[in-house]
């Protein structure tokens, strides 16, 4: 695509920007710069401080230093009603929408149209109508906003931002929780909004998007600003060393070792028959799934978030009732079993949200390393903290946990570590099948690729293991084999060598399904 | 003709509910805990028994209770709001503040532990049971509070705006919605409308009397809950629990049932409500929560 001539003014302009929260600086000395009219990428590792920048630059929050410039007028300090009022307009990483109003109530929020004293509410609904069919953003103005999917209300939050008329569109990892469609069609938006003068800023750590769609680039690492480049002028190797401050082996190299493979034992090691299991919301959010996983097999599970991983997981782990259907551990059934009874036959799990399943984020390093194993660090009626110790050492040093102090409350670990700690405590115990969720999610770059080589040596060593990720990428890095979940069905399963994203995106949507 | 006094006593019964649970339903769905309804229906009462007293006039009476309510409402409101503090905790830190509060004047203003001088109210006395409610200016007022109340939440911008902080004051806040201003307001109407609901408890009895309010405010909060959050369906929640009363009075009279059996049915429509009988229950989301 060819840039719009730029005017000497940058669109944004953020210099020296320092953010303490409490201990913690979020950014110390960050900067950006965007021209008028481009895509501009935010790249960084988790906890790098893309959003906390950002965040700045919308009005959100006060920087503690430094000076924010937007069409070359100083707004450092500004509030959210200012930073609206002047064209910039965020689209958050957790939308931002509330959930038992309407889609037009959440557009039109906090600049209602009014008449005689009282809300406007058909006003409202033509205004989001006619904009919704300007843009290309379909959404019906009148559902709830409850009721629609995540790629809807995705487009319920850039209405909001245009609604506003932005001219300075901050998008905050747009694409994490998107399918492949939809990612195509967030791009073909973002495109045809660019064409009409609107400078975009991307914040993203996916280096795919960043080479695809951007011009240039701004990269941040512990808080600061290290890089600044053009796209056409580096190489994703090039993004990710800045990123990182080291080089890292990217993904999508090797993908299942074909050696492996072959020596694979037959047998059962992780099965599931004909299994229902009722949602929060939904009666049959699994419903009726079968899938059988051999010892030293990965079978990835992809799929938008929401469509039934999560109770399907739940379910699997002992932390859900099932419906009907029966789950099997190495050949026994376990359907029935408590979490404890499901770990001594073998299951290993390392959850979904290691906030609420995986840590406790008060407890120490070390105790979190023996969670649910501390029945076996027993000495009499006391627990054995030497024991304890020991294998707090030891997995400290195997899994790389940074800083190597076992007595550190593990809210004070970086996202990266924290989970290391979860992927420590359910590899280094006794199992035979293991469920990884999301098991890279809110991690960085580094650890991303440790925590891979992980699971694959697991796999190697004759684990049988489920991955359910909503990161397509990372299913197609790791399995051996491919499943789609949709509406609570696997719409189909496909081995490694017939899937990627042109094949699976279909049923990611559910325009295709073919029921096993 | 029994029905009919039968009605009435639930009307007069059902008042000081109306206002309260009106005033409750709005700044609940703010976000705001409103387990202190009691203590401003207690501060209202008695600052408008003071009113009356001194004033002669239950007009003036009536902004006396509502300055009351409003006081006890700004404690409320400045101790969760700005300072963040537990909403439940401050909540019946201000019911047991205006029990103490009511009582030391009491005995200061009146040298009386128990109760207040007679203080004029709205209408004759001796007038029958109807004529006492139509000619009380209080009845028609707490009557029009909820379908007002209902508009302002379901039809006004303000009311949207309760909402969307109620819910989700982070996406209020990233859309320039001041999330702290309209949960103030919330409250201090509240306040006003639950102090409305004392003073006519006050005027209606022509005196105060120590914790008059008897548990009322909590009875109001139970109607906002067994209403969903939702001021029409929240009054008719009061004029059921305030129908089941007057049968419980009914009743105590013949002796049937114990009176406390029957006197636990507001309480047992309120758990029988949220535990989901009565279709499914749910709070706003932010309900509880600070604003960052």
């Amino acid at each position: 695509m060819t840039a719009p001539a730029r005017t000497p003014v940058p669109a944004v302009r953020m210099t020296g920007i320092v953010k303490r929260f409490g201990a913690v600086l979020a950014n110390r000395d960050a900067g950006i710069e965007v021209a008028q009219g481009e895509i501009h990428a935010l790249v960084g590792e988790n906890g790098a401080g893309k959003s906390t920048l950002m965040k700045i630059l919308s009005g959100m929050q006060p920087a503690d230093a430094g000076r924010v410039e937007v069409g070359g007028r100083d707004v450092t300090g500004w509030t959210t009603a200012q930073a609206i009022a002047a064209g910039v307009g965020m689209v958050h990483q957790h939308f931002m929408l509330v959930p038992t109003l309407t889609v037009a109530e959440n557009v039109v929020l906090g600049r209602e149209p009014v008449s005689v004293g009282t809300f406007d509410r058909a006003r409202a609904v033509r205004d989001v109508e006619e904009l919704s069919k300007q843009s290309g953003l379909v959404v019906h103005p009148e559902r709830l906003v409850a009721d629609l999917s995540v790629g809807e209300a995705q487009r319920v939050e850039i209405l909001k931002t245009l609604y506003r008329g932005a001219r300075i569109l901050l998008l905050d990892e747009p694409t994490a929780v998107l399918s492949p469609p939809e990612v195509a069609e967030l791009w073909g938006v973002l495109r045809r909004v660019r064409v009409a003068g609107t400078t975009i800023v991307l914040i993203t750590h996916k280096l795919d998007e960043v080479m695809n769609v951007t011009e240039r680039i701004t990269v941040m690492r512990h808080g600061e600003t290290v890089a600044r480049m053009a796209t056409s002028e580096t190489t994703p190797e090039g993004i990710a060393r800045a990123m990182v401050g080291r080089d890292v082996r990217l993904g999508g190299g090797a993908p299942a070792s074909a050696g492996a493979a072959a020596a694979k034992p037959a047998g059962e090691g992780l099965a599931v028959h004909n299994l229902m299991v009722r949602g929060a919301r939904v009666e049959k959010a699994v419903n009726d799934i079968s899938f059988s996983i051999a010892p030293g097999e990965i079978l990835g599970i992809a799929g938008v978030e929401g469509n039934g991983q999560t109770e399907l997981l739940e379910a699997m782990a002992g932390l859900r009732p099932v419906t009907a259907g029966s789950i099997a551990i190495g050949g026994r059934d376990v359907t029935g079993a408590s979490v404890r009874a499901r770990g001594d036959a073998g299951l290993s799990h390392i959850p979904e949200d290691r906030h609420n399943r995986g840590l406790i984020l008060e407890y120490s390093v070390a105790d979190n390393l023996i969670l649910g194993l501390q029945h076996r660090y027993v000495k009499g009626a006391s627990l054995d903290r030497a024991a304890i110790e020991a294998n707090a050492a030891k997995q400290i040093a195997e899994f790389d946990i940074r800083p190597a102090n076992p007595s550190l409350a593990v809210r004070a670990l970086s996202g990266g570590n924290q989970q290391k700690v979860v992927i420590a405590r359910e590899l280094s115990r006794d199992f035979a099948a293991l469920i990884a969720a999301q098991p890279t999610r809110g991690v960085d770059v580094g650890a991303i690729e440790f925590i891979h080589d992980a699971l694959r040596r697991a796999r190697d060593a004759g684990k049988a293991i489920l991955l359910v990720s909503a990161e397509l990428r990372e299913v197609l890095d790791l399995s051996d084999r491919v499943a789609v979940m949709y509406g609570g069905r696997l719409v189909v399963t496909l081995p490694r060598s017939g899937a990627n994203e042109d094949v699976l995106g279909p049923y990611m949507t559910g325009a295709r399904r073919e029921v096993a | 003709m029994a029905l009919l006094l039968f009605l009435a006593q639930t009307l007069r019964i059902a008042v000081p509910y109306l206002f309260a649970a009106g005033g409750g339903a709005l700044a609940e769905r703010s976000g705001i805990v409103s387990l202190s309804l009691e203590g401003y229906m207690l501060g209202g009462a008695f600052t408008a028994a003071i009113g009356a007293y001194y004033t002669n006039s239950a007009w003036l009476a009536l902004m006396c209770g509502v300055g009351g309510g409003l006081v006890l409402a700004g404690i409320h409101a400045i101790g969760t709001i700005r300072f963040r503090a537990d909403q439940v905790v401050t909540g019946v830190a201000i019911n047991l503040f205006a029990v103490g509060i009511t009582r030391f004047f009491l005995q200061l203003a009146f040298k009386s532990s128990s109760n207040s001088p007679r203080v004029p109210g709205f209408g004759g006395e001796n007038a029958g049971v109807w004529l006492a409610l139509v000619s009380n200016p209080l009845v028609w007022l707490g009557v029009a509070a909820i379908p007002v109340l209902a508009f302002v939440v379901h039809r006004t911008t303000f009311g949207l705006r309760v909402r969307a902080v109620g819910e989700h004051p982070d996406a209020a806040t990233s859309v320039g919605v001041p999330v702290n201003r309209i949960r103030y307001v919330a409250v201090l109407a509240s306040g006003a409308l639950a102090a409305l609901g004392g003073s006519f408890l006050a005027l209606d009895q022509h005196q105060f009397t120590d914790s008059m309010t008897a548990g009322r405010g909590f009875i109001a909060l139970a109607a906002v809950i067994f209403g969903r959050w939702d001021p029409v369906r929240a009054g008719f929640a009061c004029l059921l629990f305030a129908a089941a009363e007057t049968f419980q009075i009914r009743l105590q009279a013949a002796q049937l049932i114990p009176s406390q059996f029957v006197a636990m049915i507001p309480y047992v429509l309120t758990i029988i409500a949220v535990a989901g009988v009565v279709g499914r229950s749910v709070p706003p989301a932010a309900l509880g929560r600070s604003a960052d």
